[in-house]
């Protein structure tokens, strides 16, 4: 959920965009995070684990910890809890470690 | 490759300082590198007033000292300001490797000032990797940069300073906090801070910890539990909280992966958070191209991360420049000034983590023995 009135705060959100989830259309404003975005969407699952398939969402919020890994634009272990949402963007839940060897 | 008088990696407040200080001192050939696309590290998130007796920023929102910072810096053209650089290693020669806008660059730097921060601890307990436990620093990016709520009811781990406040900001943006819990005996943030919560009608709980997280996909619940003197469950007082959401504040540890790459000698030290670069007086390391500032070289706040990254770029400045008086004159009062901030009980714990490693040959000795220049 997005705050709208906050006694210290001001959110500049005049311009709405839309990307991508799973296929699903999700609502958002320029400058929120891919993984703010989606929480704000109420999606907090991210990935599943590697080994245990285990739901992961972010835990840092900063580009420390890699828990928020996703295939955006179809590249696998983008950190969604800095990388900026786009307009347009395809985000997917990312399942255990990312394939790579296409890019490579 | 580039070659540069300086390279500073992190631009939160001991970097930025650490920037304006030494341009200001006369250094042209600067280079900081910020991970992130935006400057001020952790202080664009923190909306509440400083304290301290820093007559600069005491009663300022660390918000607002983020844009003091970048007007001043704005101003200084020459500083190579990269936003969105990651340094992805340091190497033997001392390179500085980093990448940006997709491409990999090299710099080799007379000096460096490594000013990289701190990173979230976790705690042990069943479930802790569910999706809606964070830490405490993310959920005040969520709210206070994004806008975004983490949840509609929260339990919050930890009555240090940033559990507390924490708690308010929560309050402030309408969730519902359903308890603070600490394990230890007594409430280690401000009283300031915890009367705000009491006020608000929610329960401190002390000698309480949380013993495992509910919930399959995310969390549901939050089972907690009370402890004896002596850290032992005590049986029967284990209940549930219907919360979606757990806030990890059980403190932060020092970001320290470059100073290993650099060959810095590290200790382990508690009370600075964790494995910590040993320092001289000039908050150089045992690599003399190298100096660390700020939370990266032991957790304290960000008025101490200011003044460490000014004093890191005096020094820097008294390497690299022939005219040296003023310098040393700067030295002294920027010393003073930290020595200032870190008095009395509340520095007690910073004082004591800091004179284990000073001046210590032996701190760590044993640690990371592949990177020990002795
Ligand atoms: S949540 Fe830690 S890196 Fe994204």
């Amino acid at each position: 959920m997005r705050i709208k009135n906050h006694p210290i705060l001001d959110f500049a959100r005049d311009r709405e965009i839309t990307f991508y989830y799973n296929g699903q259309e999700i609502a958002a404003y320029p400058g929120e995070t891919i993984a703010s975005a989606l929480h704000a969407a109420g999606i907090r699952k991210l990935s599943t684990s590697s080994k245990h398939h285990r739901p992961r969402g972010f835990f840092c919020a900063i580009g420390n910890c890699s828990s928020c890994f996703m295939v955006v634009d179809g590249e696998p272990n983008v950190k969604t809890c800095v990388v900026e949402v786009e307009e347009g963007m395809v985000v997917e839940e990312q399942e255990g470690r990312g394939d790579l060897s296409e890019k490579m | 490759m580039k070659k540069c008088d300086l390279a500073i990696v992190g631009g939160g407040p001991a970097g930025l300082a650490a920037a304006i200080k030494a341009h200001e001192l006369g250094l042209k050939d600067i280079y900081l590198l910020e991970r992130d696309n935006f400057l001020g590290g952790q202080l664009v998130k923190q909306t509440h007033q400083f304290f301290g007796s820093h007559k600069q920023f005491a009663g300022t929102r660390g918000i607002d000292i983020a844009e003091i910072f970048k007007e001043k810096l704005a101003k200084r053209e020459e500083i190579k300001v990269l936003k969105g650089a990651v340094a992805q290693g340091y190497y033997e020669d001392d390179v500085l490797g980093y990448s940006y806008n997709n491409s990999f660059y090299k710099l080799k730097p007379k000096r460096t000032i490594l000013a990289t921060g701190a990173s979230e601890k976790m705690l042990a307990f069943p479930n802790n990797d569910l999706p809606g436990i964070y830490g405490a620093g993310a959920v005040q990016t969520l709210m206070n940069q994004y806008g975004i709520i983490p949840g509609e009811d929260i339990l919050m781990v930890g009555a240090g300073n940033i559990g507390l406040i924490v708690a308010y900001q929560l309050l402030q943006a309408g969730v519902k906090v359903k308890a603070v819990i600490e394990a230890t005996g007594s409430i280690g943030g401000y009283a300031v801070h915890a009367s705000k919560i009491r006020r608000a009608g929610i329960p401190i709980l002390t000698n309480h910890t949380i013993r495992e997280a509910k919930g399959k996909e995310e969390v549901e619940g939050a089972v907690i539990q009370e402890l004896d003197d002596d850290w032992q469950l005590v049986a029967g007082t284990a209940r549930e909280l219907a919360v979606d959401t757990i806030c990890l504040a059980v403190g932060l540890t020092p970001k320290v992966d470059l100073a290993i790459q650099a060959g810095c000698q590290m200790a382990y030290v508690a009370e600075l958070g964790g494995d910590v670069p040993v320092r001289d007086d000039c908050l150089q390391t045992s690599n003399p191209r190298v100096y660390i500032a700020g939370d990266s070289a032991g957790i304290e706040e960000a008025t101490a991360a200011i003044l460490e990254g000014e004093l890191a770029a005096i020094n820097v400045a008294q390497d690299i420049l022939s005219d040296r008086k003023e310098l040393i004159a700067e030295d002294k009062t920027t010393r003073e000034k930290l020595k200032a901030l870190r008095k009395g009980p509340v520095g007690e714990h910073v004082r004591k983590g800091l004179n284990k490693v000073r001046r210590n040959e032996d701190a760590g000795k044993d640690r990371y023995s592949r990177s020990w220049k002795g």
